[in-house]
């Protein structure tokens, strides 16, 4: 039997974690589930073994996956893959497979809320609100694909009989760590627009709050998003995001997870391979600007001679 | 002995003179095949696309399931092959469907030329030919002399058909001269036996080299050009399919002579085949819907057909068990 | 010759028995058409207030299909003024994310429901299922998806920081394409936050309903979108009303003045996208097959009724023969016939007017020296239907070289120089669209700077995407449609 609880919208007070406390109210055992990481579309474990724990509802504890260097290499290495395939996907092709992760992300707007709520520690009313933000910010992203160039490129008028046009391209493999707190609006904020315009994403989840990220893998490997294209590792920030800087493969990343303090030494490690990194300040609850597509995004320019 | 195939290397030849003058330079041919319309691929690929949108059902499909039968180059070529397994080949071939002997033989069967003498006995009485593979096959990576060998090994052990191999290295290279000079030497080798000329397409990456190298190969006395060795991934495709077609076409239509397609590697459905014989009605034209125009070489085809033909005359679908190995 | 032909394995029949392809009928229970239709006012149907109908027929079969309601002034007031409420008090202060999610859920619909979509528009159209399957309804949707993700990104289309919607639209659509004519103003126009009053052709209203109906299963707020059947009065009376504050019209030159002329003073917004006599310009360097493939689908895909259709091959001298042989041998292979028939790729002309005109400029193309060629081809017994024609031997100044056919209809002319291909390609009223075939990337782009067209389309032909803007210059329109710059048209900026 499908659990109901996951499917409609209403709030309950037995979230799926609280039925694993002790003296579970109905008498039923719950089926725990295993928080797994997200790497080439798959859900394996972390290949160390190791893991380490995080709240959940009802003051339950869960097992996270603790995500090593190796990990993030796959990880990449599983990215890196997706690339062409992804950036290569007709840009309607893009906002269509957003729009349907979308989709998932509603019909199981409960679930999320329930966990927003434990990750969070806040009202369930307030959480409701968040992953509707969430949701719509998603939305707002799935229509941004097919329109992207016609924002961001366009014919150049030259001093010459050339034809003269840019373009944007995807930079390709892009780390993004996301916010420490903002357990799914921030989360979807920081990866829906590095997708969106073709690049593939490495992950570093909220360490304290990672199980709204898991869950949205999951709505991911449901939903269309080719394997590889976002992958989502959940564990010590301070171990994964310098692994992700220093990585020759990564073109680019996201560090406005990490503190002020945190970020110079990842721009140190970022120099090696001149990786573009974008950093900003964020109130997750404003309206979203262009500017986290942009900052993922290379321009290419072309000329071309017009003559009989 | 078939002087046809003297005198038409000999008219192409003259043909060919006509375009580049007496030397038949790289450079020369070049020109030539440089000169032919270009191929866009974004074209080919919507033309052909549109194509497998054709509903081919009822007595329609029956025909061409029955007529895709009769083209078929039944094929083993596996390090592994013995007198027994060219055998077990060559009885299939002869009698596709032990139950229906309303199942016509297949064209041909196709092997490496030390197992021609054996697949000679085995079909001796029956309609079907003995194609042999040569020239070093599927590479194509030894000297002239070696290829000629392997050519005549192949001849005298009483094969019907070769099916040699360009040298792909020197087409991409630009040794135009090579490659033309190679399909000749071993068209005159084969004497009577009528040759298929395999590109290996999916080692020439663009469509303006199919039809380049499908020029050439024609040119040089061609009786078949060929997609593939179907040893190399990606093999047959009905967009190069469509450019060959377009091009024995255009050649006929340039020369009077009429050069057989066979496509071969990774055809394994009957709804593929009947996607070729499409593509084959409506690009050549009906003329080349005749086994002496198009093969399809193949070896688990064969018996998607016959069940596809079982299921067009029960009208119920069958299973791989119902039919022989 | 003999009776056989030599290949290298010997002699086959010259006689070759040629593969008949066995009829591949689409089912028709895909779609259950009513006896009868209303209005579609204010999220409801409802009859005409006089009562007054049209009916709707089949034209490959001259079968009547439905009673369609005719709607009368007081019907387009009530639409209108339905149109109106719902963009004072709903639509229009809206924010755009939720306008967008509406617009989403229709495209969604659209495509659930394309089969359906698909037969509807072939049986009542005459169009090969094949291209409403594969080009009509997958468009339609497109078009949906693409306009809905602009509704609430409005400040980054270039026309400022807080465009604003004009009001209420009274969109006026043709019969070629429908369905698709719909969404292309039906879309846009609700991204932007206005309203719409849609007037469907008189010949074609089925898909236009079925749309409403989408629109009733996406729960959009009632008189957001109403279509009023109808034939010329109808329409005339949408863009006439005071009520409306933008007019949007596809149809011909001849039409468009009139509205032109009516509309003058009266301070509406307007997009015009009419007829075109567009020229496919062959150069002799051509890819070969690909350029055969775009001229007989610049002129034969949908009938060529297509205000954007190749009508005027203009092939370079030097390559005329060989192109116009290898045209011909491909047009042996085109299929006309029934519309529901997977295989077919000619179908229907959609009425007997239309019919007639395509016969009496043939007739007239002959008359004035032409010469005329079709292959040959059997066409059913009822219904209405007309071979693919070409005319060579077509100068500037035939009939059939100036005026739009909007039949399967194609003028052959030829020119020397690349200058020469410009002039005669520009020497029209028209400027809709035109063809460029050249392997010569520096000449295509020389030739699109020249061409005066708005859509110039190169080694390609009748591409289209919402993204990408479509209208034409001169008496062929203004305003664009698609694109960032097709949301001008609807925005007050």
């Amino acid at each position: 039997m499908p659990d109901k609880r996951s499917t409609t919208r209403t709030r309950t007070a037995k979230s799926p974690a609280a039925a694993t406390g002790p003296g579970a109210p109905d008498g039923r055992l719950a089926v725990r589930k295993t928080y797994k990481l997200f790497i080439g579309g798959a859900f394996p474990r972390s290949e160390s073994g190791r893991t380490y724990q995080v709240r959940a509802a009802g003051d339950a504890t869960v097992n996270v996956a603790r995500a090593s260097r190796k990990d993030v290499r796959d990880a990449v290495a599983a990215a890196r893959t997706a690339v062409a395939k992804w950036s290569g996907a007709t840009a309607y092709n893009r906002g269509q497979v957003l729009y349907r992760v979308a989709e998932m992300l509603d019909g199981r707007a409960a679930q999320f809320a329930a966990e927003v709520e434990a990750a969070e520690q806040v009202g369930s009313a307030q959480a409701s609100a968040l992953v509707d933000a969430a949701i719509d910010r998603w939305i707002w992203y799935a229509g941004w694909p097919d329109k992207v160039a016609q924002v961001a490129g366009g014919a150049n008028p030259v001093a010459g009989p050339y034809f003269n046009f840019s373009v944007p391209e995807p930079a390709g493999v892009v780390g993004v760590v996301a916010p420490p707190e903002s357990s799914l609006l921030g989360l979807v904020s920081v990866v829906a627009p590095v997708i969106a315009t073709g690049n593939a994403a490495v992950v570093v989840a909220s360490q304290d709050r990672p199980l709204p990220a898991i869950t949205l893998a999951e709505v991911l490997a449901t939903s269309d998003v080719p394997g590889g294209v976002v992958n989502m590792l959940t564990g010590l920030r301070g171990e994964l995001a310098p692994v992700l800087a220093g990585h020759m493969d990564v073109n680019a990343i996201d560090v406005t997870g990490v503190g002020h303090d945190g970020r110079a030494e990842l721009e140190r490690l970022a120099a090696a391979s001149v990786k573009r990194v974008f950093a900003a300040g964020e109130d997750w609850t404003a309206p979203p600007t262009p500017r986290r597509m942009l900052a993922f995004l290379e321009t290419k320019t072309v000329w071309h001679p017009m003559g009989m | 002995m078939n002087t046809e195939s003297g005198t038409t290397a000999v008219a192409h030849r003259g043909w060919l003179a006509g375009a580049v003058g007496a030397e038949f330079s790289d450079a020369a041919l070049r020109q030539v095949l440089l000169g032919l319309p270009g191929v866009d691929q974004v074209a080919t690929n919507e033309r052909v696309a549109g194509l497998a949108t054709r509903s081919i059902k009822r007595d329609a499909k029956l025909w061409a399931l029955t007529m895709a039968v009769r083209m078929v180059d039944l094929t083993t070529l596996e390090g592994a092959d013995t007198p027994g397994k060219v055998r077990d080949l060559c009885v299939k071939a002869r009698r596709p469907d032990p139950a229906d002997p309303a199942v016509p033989p297949v064209a041909a069967v196709c092997v490496y030329p030390d197992l021609v003498r054996a697949a000679r006995a085995d079909v001796a009485g029956s309609p079907v030919k003995v194609a042999s593979v040569a020239t070093a096959f599927p590479s194509g990576r030894a000297s002239l002399a070696v290829k000629l060998a392997d050519t005549a090994d192949a001849v005298n052990a009483g094969a019907d058909e070769v099916d040699m191999v360009i040298d792909r290295g020197a087409f991409l290279a630009g040794r135009y001269g090579q490659v033309y000079e190679e399909v000749r030497a071993v068209r005159e080798a084969c004497g009577s036996a009528h040759l298929k000329v395999i590109l290996e397409t999916g080692e020439l990456a663009t469509l303006d080299n199919v039809s380049r190298a499908s020029w050439l190969a024609m040119l040089a006395g061609a009786d078949f050009i060929k997609t593939s060795t179907g040893k190399v991934s990606p093999a047959a495709t009905p967009v190069v399919a469509h450019v060959m077609l377009a091009a024995v076409r255009d050649f006929a239509e340039a020369t009077g002579r009429r050069v057989g397609v066979k496509v071969a590697g990774g055809i394994r459905t009957a709804k593929d085949a009947i996607r070729y014989l499409v593509i084959v009605n409506e690009t050549a034209g009906p003329e080349w819907l005749t086994p002496g125009l198009f093969r399809i070489g193949a070896s688990s085809l064969l018996n998607d057909l016959l069940m596809q033909r079982g299921k067009q005359l029960t009208g119920v679908y069958s299973s791989p068990d119902y039919y022989t190995l | 010759m003999a009776d056989t032909v030599s290949t290298g394995s010997g002699t086959v029949p010259a006689a070759q028995v040629s593969w008949e392809y066995a009829p591949a009928p689409q089912e028709r229970d895909f779609v259950t058409i009513a006896p009868s239709y209303g209005l579609f006012v204010n999220g409801e149907f409802a009859p005409a207030a006089d009562g007054r109908t049209l009916t709707t027929v089949n034209p490959a079969t001259e079968e009547p299909l439905a009673e369609v309601a005719v709607a009368g002034p007081a019907d387009v007031d009530r639409a209108v003024r339905a149109a109106r409420t719902a963009y004072d008090k709903v639509w229009g202060p809206m924010p755009g994310a939720q306008r967008a999610k509406y617009i989403y859920r229709i495209a969604r619909i659209i495509a659930e429901r394309a089969r359906e979509f698909a037969v509807l528009e072939s049986i009542d159209n005459g169009k090969p299922i094949k291209e409403s399957r594969d080009v009509d309804v997958p468009l339609a949707s497109a078009h949906f998806f693409y306009h809905a993700g602009w509704a609430d990104k409005l400040e980054y289309a270039g026309l400022g920081p807080r465009p604003r919607p004009l009001g209420v639209a009274g969109q006026v659509i043709p019969w070629n394409f429908p369905l698709l004519m719909a969404a292309w103003k039906l879309a846009p126009a609700l991204a932007a936050g206005n309203t719409c009053v849609l007037k469907p052709a008189e010949t074609t209203p089925l898909t236009a309903l079925l749309l409403a109906e989408v629109c009733q299963q996406a729960g959009l707020p009632e008189g957001v979108v109403n279509v009023v059947t109808g034939a010329g009065e109808t329409g005339a009376a949408v863009v006439a009303h005071p009520g409306v504050d933008k007019v949007a019209f596809t149809g011909s030159t001849e039409v468009g003045k009139q509205i032109l002329a009516a509309s003058a003073g009266s301070g509406k917004k307007l997009t015009m996208e009419l007829g075109g006599k567009a020229a496919n310009v062959i150069f002799e360097d051509a890819p070969a097959e690909a350029a055969v493939e775009g001229i007989v689908n610049g002129i034969f895909f949908n009938q060529g009724h297509v205000c954007c259709a190749g009508s005027r091959l203009l092939v370079q001298e030097s390559v005329a023969d060989t192109v116009l042989e290898r045209l011909r041998r491909r047009l042996g292979t085109l299929r006309l016939g029934d519309p529901l028939d997977k295989n077919t790729d000619i179908g229907a002309i959609n009425s007997r007017e239309q019919l007639d005109k395509i016969r009496d400029l043939s007739e007239s193309g002959e008359a004035e020296g032409a010469r005329r060629w079709s292959p040959p081809c059997q066409l059913p017994g009822r219904g209405y239907w007309f071979p693919p024609t070409l005319f060579t031997g077509v100068s500037q100044s035939h009939r059939i070289a100036r005026e739009e056919i909007f039949g399967p209809v194609l003028s052959v002319l030829t020119f020397r120089t690349p200058e020469e291909a410009v002039a005669k390609a520009n020497n029209t009223p028209y400027g809709l669209s035109a063809g460029v075939w050249t392997e010569k990337g520096s000449r295509i782009l020389w030739m699109a700077q020249r061409l005066r067209a708005g859509v110039v389309w190169a080694n390609t032909y009748n591409r289209f995407d919402p993204a990408s803007p479509f209208g034409g210059y001169r008496e062929s329109g203004f305003g664009r449609e698609g694109g960032r710059h097709g949301l001008e048209g609807y925005l007050n900026a």
